[in-house]
């Protein structure tokens, strides 16, 4: 009985009778304001998430089942027929091959910014200026490294000079041969994104407690054995990050073969394929499903890998 | 969970919404841009875009248009300059706002030219003045009006050609070997130069097309013949390209060639010859005058083939100027694109082949006439069907990638032979001639 009776109540609207002095749950529209107040919070950078994020990747597969040019104003639906295209079509992916020469890269890269991050996490002398060294590249626009590092190839650049310094007479063009060539840009894309593992594995570090060292340390530990027991499971997660981001990074390479030999000479990726089937022959519609295809490479690769080493919780103690 | 998942379906519904605004620019009725009859009295603002960022940043540009206003007064010209050209305006003519004037970009099918152009008239009417009318043509009505025309062929170092012992030009491509080897032997110059970083001056040997025939049908054959066929035209050119490559007689490493710095090396003698256009005479030249070096020593010969002794140089439009559909002020842009080609002295200023039928040849021309080479211009009937068959095939023979490819394969950075190569491309080609509708 009581139930009904306060419902009755809230259904009335509130006469002339003044608020009853016992304390109520707040009024319905500072309940709403409460709840909404996160999310007008969130509303900017929300409608710019969907509007330059969300939208465009709509678009996108709604294209990849057209047969649009880009400019017409006629664009027809045909289906599945760019899928199928591009499924019976093998040429399409040997570019992978590329691929394999930026992943083997990775795989140095990782090892370089492992080995300078623990190096630099203890205390050595100019420290934050190597720190600095190491992280400036990837703070430079990628196109102009493009630009910077087509001088350091050319013949009588700034590579071969250094070489001649060191009484090495250099003949080679570094980007004329098929292996050359991808050898010379996978070091550049190292050179260029080391700074970024770097910083990860510096930060991940730098969060393991320092008493844990001192433990180790009168325990007799090595610094091999610091390495071994406290950093590498301490930053475990962020390494198998790093191994995620590597691999989509290796298989999506784009602004240093672009700028540097515009995919020439055996240098073509998956991504200056599909931006010349765009641009180049206008074929939007298969471009556009072959962007969903490597889209959904890598998130496969990326399941695959989740799978085989998974995330396990961190505990140094 | 709950609230995540009407969260992502309230995004989802977002970005269905959002992505059914863009679309594209609706289709428009045919409309004509009329010469107007008073020049006084047209007016009206007038945006035009270009491609020449260089001539509007050092004010070239605002003294064509006060030349223009001493005849139009009351139209305003404005420039948008753009340094990407093709690619920015392709995207802005998904809009209706593509400026009064614009030079049609490479993309837009010919077959669409009524969809976003004003006609500026038949063409019974205008190629009676003007040249290059047959490559804006679509039923009879002509949509564009290229400023200049240019011809393809080789700039060359006179000087060097000399030492090297050849004066004559050479009228086969075996000759032309010789002759580069003969300036290999006997100067320190670089006998050809790929440009093979700069990737489009590769392009350019696509318009060996009709040099080697001196057909003007050429470009027809192009659409139903297969041109890397048995003395095919393509097949000629690539053929020399690739074995100028082959016998070593190009820069020591074609990756990372300088197009800028090609420039004052032709002009100083350390390159003795390139494959470009007339169009690049102009800034060799200038070129030659900031490195100290002769500009007179910079020439211009045509493709090394002969039909009845005589050459034969294709003359080929530039960028063509069309009036916007969405224009509110077609007269006064329409007086623009007239006045630019008729009085502008556009092409004159760059060493160019007039649009005006009655003008005479630029003076770096002039050894062609001496020469007797004929000056043929091509039936572009068929040039959106090349474009077309080109895009299905994916040879690209406007793209750098094939020929990239050819100079790869010639000096061993790439395995194959010649002969499969070219009948590969054939055969893609004529594969798309099949399946690509008239």
């Amino acid at each position: 009985m009581p139930a009904t009776h306060t419902t009755e109540k809230v259904a009335r609207p509130p006469s002339a009778a003044p608020p009853p002095p016992v304390p109520r749950p707040a009024p319905r529209s500072v309940r709403l304001w409460r709840k909404l107040t996160p999310w007008l919070f969130l509303a900017a950078p929300l409608a710019l998430l969907v509007a330059f994020t969300y939208a465009p990747v709509v678009n996108m597969l709604a294209y990849s089942f057209t047969d649009w040019d880009g400019v017409s104003p006629e664009l027809s639906y045909i289906g599945a027929d760019n899928y199928v295209e591009i499924f019976t079509r093998p040429e399409l992916f040997q570019v992978f091959f590329v691929s394999g020469y930026y992943l083997a890269a990775s795989a140095v890269q990782i090892a370089l910014a492992l080995y300078f991050a623990t190096v630099l996490s203890f205390n050595v002398r100019l420290r934050n200026f190597f720190k600095g060294v190491l992280f400036f590249p990837y703070l430079i626009n990628g196109v102009a490294i493009g630009f910077v590092f087509l001088y350091f190839f050319q013949d009588g650049g700034t590579l071969d000079s250094v070489l001649a310094l060191f009484g090495y007479e250099s003949d080679r063009a570094w980007l004329g041969t098929s292996t050359s060539a991808n050898i010379s840009l996978a070091s550049v894309s190292v050179w260029r994104y080391l700074g970024l593992n770097f910083v990860l594995f510096l930060g991940a570090i730098q969060s393991i407690p320092g008493e844990l060292y001192e433990a180790a340390e009168l325990d007799g530990a090595s610094r091999w054995h610091q390495f071994r027991y406290i950093i590498a499971p301490g930053i475990k997660p962020v390494l198998s990050l790093s191994v995620i981001l590597s691999i989509s990074g290796s298989l999506s390479v784009f602004e240093i073969p672009y700028i540097m030999t515009g995919g020439a000479t055996g240098t073509e990726t998956f991504v200056i394929q599909t931006t010349d089937l765009a641009f180049r022959f206008n074929k939007t519609g298969l471009a556009s499903a072959a962007a969903v295809v490597l889209l959904l490479i890598i998130l496969a690769v990326t399941w695959v890998q989740r799978r085989l080493v998974p995330d396990d919780k961190v505990d140094l103690t | 969970m709950n609230h995540r998942r009407t969260l992502t379906g309230t995004l989802l519904a977002a970005a269905l919404l959002a992505s059914g605004c863009t679309g594209s620019g609706g289709g428009s009725k045919a409309a004509d841009a009329k010469a107007p009859d008073d020049p006084s009295k047209v007016s009206g603002t007038i945006k035009v875009l270009t491609h020449r960022t260089d001539i509007v940043q050092d004010g070239t540009m605002k003294k064509y248009a006060a030349e223009f206003n001493k005849i139009y007064p009351k139209v305003k010209v404005e420039f948008d300059a753009i340094t990407d050209y093709e690619a920015e305006v392709k995207i802005r003519m998904n809009t209706k706002n593509y400026g009064d004037v614009l030079m049609i970009p490479g993309v837009i099918k010919k077959n669409d030219y009524p969809r976003f152009f004003a006609s500026l008239g038949t063409q019974d009417e205008l190629a009676e003045k003007y040249r290059f009318t047959g490559f804006t043509t679509v039923d009879g009505k002509v949509y564009g009006q290229s400023p200049m025309g240019a011809t393809p062929g080789f700039l060359y170092n006179k000087r060097i050609w000399a030492e090297a012992g050849v004066t004559d030009w050479p009228t086969t491509p075996d000759e032309f070997l010789t002759a580069l080897k003969a300036i290999k032997s006997k100067t320190d110059a670089v006998p050809y130069y790929t440009n093979f970083a700069a990737q489009w001056p590769l392009t350019h040997w696509t318009f060996v097309n009709g040099s080697v025939s001196c057909d003007t049908g050429a470009t027809t054959a192009l659409a139903e013949t297969d041109p890397w066929g048995e003395n095919g035209e393509l097949r000629v050119g690539d053929t020399l390209l690739y074995d100028i490559v082959k016998q070593g007689l190009i820069e020591k490493d074609p990756t990372t060639t300088n197009w800028e710095e090609s420039k004052p090396k032709l002009a100083k003698g350390e390159i003795a010859t390139a494959w470009l256009g007339s169009w690049a005479v102009i800034q060799f030249r200038q070129a030659a005058e900031k490195a100290g070096a002769d500009p007179d020593d910079i020439g211009f010969m045509p493709f090394p083939a002969r039909v009845d002794g005589k050459a034969c140089a294709t003359a080929n439009p530039d960028y063509n100027q069309a009036v916007s559909i969405h224009s509110k002020h077609k007269a006064a842009a329409r007086a623009w694109v007239d006045w630019f080609t008729d009085k502008s002295g556009y092409a004159e200023d760059n060493l160019s082949i007039a649009t005006l039928k009655n003008a005479p040849l630029p003076e770096s021309l002039k050894p062609y006439e001496e020469q007797g080479v004929k000056l043929i211009e091509l039936d572009d009937a068929k040039g959106g069907r090349v474009k077309e068959i080109d895009n299905a095939s994916e040879v690209g023979i406007y793209a750098p990638e094939y020929r990239q490819d050819l100079v790869d394969l010639a000096r061993g950075a790439k395995d194959g032979t010649l002969d499969d190569f070219l009948d590969d491309l054939g055969e893609r080609w004529t594969e798309a001639q099949k399946t690509v509708g008239s």
